[in-house]
């Protein structure tokens, strides 16, 4: 890549609207699994009780349980987030920057 | 070739036809439905194989399957590389003895992944070819990037291979009536077949068969125990507690303290971003839209799988702990406690005899050595590629090579580390192997994943800040686990570990960012500016796949 296509593809709006948006938005998809987790995993270090909690008074299933399976639910849903967007408005972005090269 | 091949499939059948009779003598009685299951499977991949050696015909072809895989297959066959028989067996195993430990330690082997997608894949799959080391090398110095992430590749994959080969021999052993060494040769030799002569395209099949065939299983055993307490969780669990107590309920020991914590999360989230077997799955794709895709499918995989691993450890509980069918009665009369024959990895082959009997307990066994195979065949391939793509051809040849040859020597390389594979499972057969998955994900989060993370992401990293760095981040990881509790208390003996964690991710990592970090900013050398200035170039590839098209050869 020429130092003249790199700064026509920096000066490319849709690019600076591609990068900026793509990495803001995995950015926050990270940080909200990083966080989910985090508190998981900290939560059984500090208070390993707290998720022993049965879900009634009459039950043996701990709340532990549907948390856990939400966790992995949770990071599953986020993929699926991640790549229906990337795949289509990101992708579309990244498709225009690709045909404005072509064109000159 | 074709001789060769048609040979050695006579030969393999033959030493697993003599390895069944010498079994007879074995104390576990020889499952012929086992066998037969196991024999139709690798009828059928070895035609699989052949059919891909015939389209295997350049390099792109063996490292990549030309990157003709679609999202949905890939998807499938890193879920395939996941899923070993280390985390079937094994996971299922640690929910059956401690219960709600094994959903924590499965939790941390998924949430890697949603971060793969996020920030790894995408500039892994514009920016590479056939290796992570492409991408860390991409603006540096080709030699040291190139050996560091190479020693990187093959420390975790020969470490890797040896966990999975011993747990093979044993497990054959048990399952098969087969000798150790029998068992672990059986191993090698197929993973020598399927990897030399199919290379990527084979492997890949290998995997997708392997995982389709253990969701298949290990979802006919959910729903078996399910259906036992009306599809009620609640039954299901009241049960198991009146067998086990109520502490399997919640967490127990596994995550004691915060630091343990922290650190057994780092080295899942960024040693899986680190495997080299995984990377390398991501440039048999066509582009960047297919590569999230594998691992949104992926990740559904996975998931579904842990769950369908806590149903099956649960299953466990309420079939097969207390069944006098069983219990270990040598084992019970000298220490007590019910344990059950094989030990607890072995919950979830009891559990699938006691929901569908001896044919169903000879498909899992099959689907078993299944996984082992398909396993070490993914990792053989991807240290192979290490030595020929990365050594051979980038470092000793400086690229001057034709694909033909390169291909050539990664045949070589893979018969070499099948034979090493083999060499090291029966020499670590008696070994307590409990540290080496520990150490590999260790590697591959201190070394492998800050040089290939920063590579991409932070302009201002120059060759000698990530090869010292990342030498640091290796030494202190390998150090930590040598002086560890597992290895320094457990294999060596001595009283007390210099080093107090399980776990050194936390360390090591941080200790390679922070090298990484300085050397490349105290770097004022004429190259750590000229490696500086080709990042923008570099991030831009990354980010929008231009240049990528074009680098892929025919």
């Amino acid at each position: 890549m020429n130092k003249d296509l790199v700064q026509k593809i920096k000066n490319d709006p849709n690019y600076q609207e591609l990068i900026s948006k793509r990495n803001g938005f995995a950015i926050k998809l990270s940080i909200a699994m990083l966080v989910v987790y985090f508190t998981f995993i900290l939560t059984i270090a500090f208070n390993p009780s707290a998720l022993g909690t049965p879900i009634s008074s009459d039950s043996v299933t701990t709340i532990g349980i549907p948390i856990g399976m939400a966790v992995i639910i949770f990071a599953f849903i986020l993929t699926g987030i991640y790549t229906k967007r990337a795949n289509g408005e990101f992708d579309d972005l990244n498709n225009k920057i690709k045909n404005s090269i072509k064109e000159k | 070739m074709n001789r060769i091949f048609a040979f050695l499939i006579l030969g393999t059948v033959a030493v697993f036809a003599s390895g069944a009779i010498t079994g007879e003598i074995q104390k576990q009685a020889v499952n012929m439905s086992a066998i037969v299951m196991f024999l139709i499977f690798v009828g059928g991949t070895l035609g699989i194989t052949y059919w891909a050696a015939k389209k295997t015909k350049s390099a792109k072809d063996f490292y990549t399957a030309g990157g003709g895989i679609t999202g949905f297959q890939n998807g499938m066959a890193i879920a395939g590389d996941y899923m070993s028989a280390a985390s079937f067996l094994g996971i299922s195993g640690l929910v059956y003895a401690k219960g709600y430990d094994g959903l924590i330690y499965s939790i941390g082997f998924l949430v890697g992944w949603p971060v793969i997608l996020f920030m790894i894949a995408e500039p892994l799959r514009n920016l590479g070819k056939y290796t992570f080391a492409d991408v860390a090398s991409y603006r540096l110095r080709q030699t040291p990037i190139r050996t560091l992430a190479a020693s990187g590749s093959i420390a975790t994959v020969i470490l890797y291979l040896i966990a999975q080969m011993v747990g093979s021999g044993k497990l054959i052993q048990l399952l098969f009536g087969l000798q150790y060494e029998v068992a672990v040769m059986l191993v090698g030799v197929l993973m020598i077949l399927y990897v030399t002569f199919g290379g990527m395209l084979a492997t890949t099949w290998v995997q997708i068969i392997k995982a389709f065939l253990l969701l298949s299983g290990a979802t006919f055993m959910s729903l078996a125990v399910m259906a036992h307490y009306d599809f009620s969780f609640g039954a299901l669990f009241s049960h198991a507690t009146e067998l086990k107590g109520i502490e399997i309920m919640s967490p127990g020991g596994l995550v004691s303290d915060p630091i343990s914590a922290i650190s057994l999360a780092i080295a899942l989230m960024f040693g899986t971003a680190g495997l080299p077997h995984i990377l390398m799955r991501f440039f048999t794709v066509s582009d960047a839209k297919e590569a999230r895709k594998s691992v949104f499918y992926a990740t559904g995989f996975i998931g579904y799988f842990y769950i369908l691993t806590f149903i099956i450890g649960f299953g466990a509980i309420v079939m097969v702990f207390k069944n006098p069918q069983y219990l270990d009665m040598a084992k019970e009369a000298v220490s007590g406690g019910s344990p059950i024959l094989g030990g607890n990895n072995m919950a979830a082959i009891h559990l699938s005899h006691a929901v569908g009997g001896d044919f169903f307990l000879g498909f899992i066994s099959a689907v078993a050595f299944a996984t082992i195979l398909a396993v070490v065949s993914g990792l053989t391939l991807a240290g192979a590629s290490a030595i020929s793509h990365d050594l051979y051809a980038s470092v000793i040849k400086k690229g001057k090579v034709d694909s033909l040859k390169e291909m050539k020597v990664s045949k070589i390389a893979t018969v070499v580390l099948g034979i090493v594979a083999i060499a090291m499972g029966i020499a670590f057969e008696k070994q307590n192997i409990a540290f080496v998955v520990g150490l590999a994900f260790a590697i591959a989060a201190s070394a492998n994943f800050p040089i290939l993370f920063l590579s991409m992401y932070w302009k201002k990293l120059t060759t000698r800040g990530a090869v010292i760095g990342g030498s640091l981040g290796l030494a202190t990881a390998v150090l930590l686990v040598i002086l560890g509790p597992i290895v320094w208390v457990q294999i060596l003996g001595n009283a007390e570990a210099i080093f107090p964690y399980k776990y050194p991710a936390l360390f090591s990592v941080t200790i390679a960012f922070i090298g990484i970090w300085f050397f490349s900013i105290t770097d004022n050398s004429q190259n750590a500016k000229d490696e500086q200035e080709a990042f923008e170039a570099q991030y831009i590839r990354s980010q929008t796949g231009i240049g990528a098209e074009g680098a892929s050869e025919h």
